[in-house]
């Protein structure tokens, strides 16, 4: 378990990322640095196109960076000459979920550990029946298709998904974004809980502030694009994470210190999308 | 799901009327079976009274009692059927065989998209019907000019329909099949192949009905045999009862068809309940 929590280590390095050099040249990442511990569970807020996702995918290995680099631990994963390469140690969960619909859930939790041999197929279906049982007995649901379950186990499942491949990097972005607010907040029970089972490095990214500061050991808030990391904040919360820390005093005190800047953004964010709409 | 049919079932109680609580007893669709009935009751009553337009109109009654009496028992009937059936099964396999590869080819590979596109446009909005005559200039013998319309009917729908469900795989899933550790043969096969069978689906079930329209065209212009040509011969040895019973015969036959194309989409995309 200890090897595993010196595992994990993210260094972003004045990371820049222009969309289009030779045409529109959209930039939207610029200069933007942080240093996330391994195991640290770290959420990133920030205005709509701003730029999370584009980090995101540099990270995973989607997409390419055109300039600074990002490290883990201390291996450079982005950097504008890093070809880009997707791989199990930095799994991605969508906002809009990206099970396959045409696998079963078992045959989708035990994709990456069988597609890279590291399991053989009766190890790997024993080891996600385990895994879904412990993040909310979901192995009741191994035979059915993804389609025929709830968008909240959907997700769930996916974390699953991503977790079955021991990644050193958990990454979500907005994966509760479309939902209402009583499932959404089921589901941070559940990503706490798993988090709390399995303590990977977490990179959340999400535009609600509270969201952040209830599930997040440290909350950046990124700038408007092009995106920089403008704060940065350690939430000293106890763990595990209860309800009614939400109108504990620190937690208020926390939301107060960034809740302007958060607004400031996300009104120049609207602002700027008028006039590029006028 | 659960939810789902839940609320069918109470939007089934609360409709009016006896017969959506007879079909929900029964499994029958009961309405439409009356349609049926009421449909062929009329005919027979249009035809009995003269009607305007139906006086060299067989009815119902008289084309079923032609059809027991001769025809059921009748080798040429059935092989009338089985000519027809192996145009199609022909046609539309061969339009399944090479359209599915050249549209996966077409979604995938910008360059012969750009290539071939102009191409495929240009001849898509051609008839398969147009083409007979050209067809029968080049192909030996009408049986293979007849089953080169019927391919011709088929193979646009699909090789247009997949090539658009490859343009519509989410990006999303590559992605993830990669950070998965599948190679480039592995996402074709476990991504690619099925995010594409529902539009090969939807390829298939419109191509089947197709090919039924062009095959029965093309007998009646240049086939010898098969359910088109009865029905055509009925026509002009003024034997009208045989024109319904080709009729009729061609409505089961594409029933047939659409029915045996969808039970086995249906068994190869279990995910789409
Ligand atoms: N492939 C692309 N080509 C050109 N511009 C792009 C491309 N992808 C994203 N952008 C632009 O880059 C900016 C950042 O996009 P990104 O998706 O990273 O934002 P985001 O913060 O994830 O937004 P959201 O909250 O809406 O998901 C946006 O202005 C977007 O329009
Ligand atoms: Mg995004």
């Amino acid at each position: 378990m200890n090897d595993v929590l010196h595992q994990g280590a993210l260094s972003i390095r004045q990371a820049g990322k222009i969309y289009d050099p030779a045409g529109a040249a959209v930039v939207a990442l610029e200069d933007c640095s942080a240093e996330i511990r391994a195991g640290e569970f770290v959420a990133i807020v920030g205005p709509s196109g701003c730029g999370k996702s584009t980090l995101l995918n540099a990270i995973a290995g989607f997409d390419r960076l055109t300039s600074g680099e990002i490290l883990l631990d201390g291996v450079t994963l982005a950097s504008p000459g890093t070809e880009p390469r997707p791989g199990p140690q930095r799994v991605v969960v969508f906002q809009h979920g990206a099970l396959f619909p045409w696998m079963t859930v078992l045959e989708n939790v035990i994709y990456g550990p069988t597609r890279q041999r590291v399991l053989g197929a009766d190890a790997a279906r024993a080891k996600a029946l385990d895994m879904l049982r412990r993040c909310g007995g979901l192995d009741t649901a191994g035979q059915r298709y993804p389609g025929q379950l709830s968008s909240g186990m959907q997700r769930r499942v996916e974390i699953v998904r991503a977790l079955m491949n021991e990644p050193k990097v958990l990454l979500l972005d907005e994966p509760f974004r479309a939902m209402d607010t009583v499932s959404k907040s089921a589901m941070h029970r559940h990503l706490l809980d798993i988090h709390a089972l399995y303590p990977k490095t977490v990179l959340f990214i999400t535009h609600d502030l509270e969201e952040a500061l209830f599930l997040a050991d440290t909350v950046y808030v990124m700038t408007t694009r092009p995106g920089r990391m403008k704060t940065m904040l350690r939430v000293n919360l106890a763990r595990p994470r209860t309800l009614d820390m939400l109108v504990s005093h620190e937690y208020l005190e926390l939301k107060r210190q960034v809740v302007a800047g958060v607004h400031e953004e996300a009104q120049k964010a609207f602002e700027r999308g008028e006039r590029e709409l006028a | 799901m659960a939810d789902a049919t839940a609320g069918q079932t109470v939007t089934a109680c609360n409709a009016p009327g006896g017969f959506s609580r007879l079909a929900r007893l029964t499994g029958v669709n009961w309405r439409g079976a009356l349609a049926v009935v009421a449909f062929v009751l009329g005919w027979e009553l249009l035809v009995r009274f003269k009607a305007l337009g139906f006086a060299a109109v067989p009815g119902p009654l008289e084309s079923l009692t032609a059809f027991w009496a001769t025809y059921a028992s009748k080798a040429s009937y059935w092989e009338s059927w089985f000519a027809s059936f192996r145009r199609v099964v022909a046609g539309f396999v061969l339009a399944q065989l090479l359209g599915i590869p050249l549209g996966l080819f077409l979604g995938t590979r910008e360059r012969l998209r750009e290539l071939m596109f102009p191409v495929l446009e240009l001849m898509r909005p051609i008839p398969p019907i147009a083409w007979v005559p050209l067809s029968i200039l080049f192909w030996p013998t009408h049986e293979l000019s007849i089953i080169f319309i019927t391919f011709i009917g088929a193979f646009f729908i699909i090789v247009i329909n997949v090539h658009d469900g490859v343009r519509t795989i989410k990006q999303e899933h590559l992605w993830l099949a990669r950070s998965l550790g599948a190679g480039e043969a592995m996402i074709f096969r476990r991504i690619v192949l099925p995010s594409v069978l529902p539009a090969i689906s939807v390829g298939m079930t419109l191509g089947i009905a197709v090919t039924w329209n062009v095959v029965i065209a093309a007998e009646m212009i240049a086939g010898d045999n098969g359910l088109g040509r009865l029905t055509w011969e009925g026509y002009v040895s003024h034997t009208s009862t045989v024109v319904i019973i080709g009729m009729v015969s061609i409505g089961f036959a594409g029933y047939l068809s659409s029915a045996l194309v969808s039970w086995l989409l249906h068994k190869l995309t279990p995910w789409r309940a």
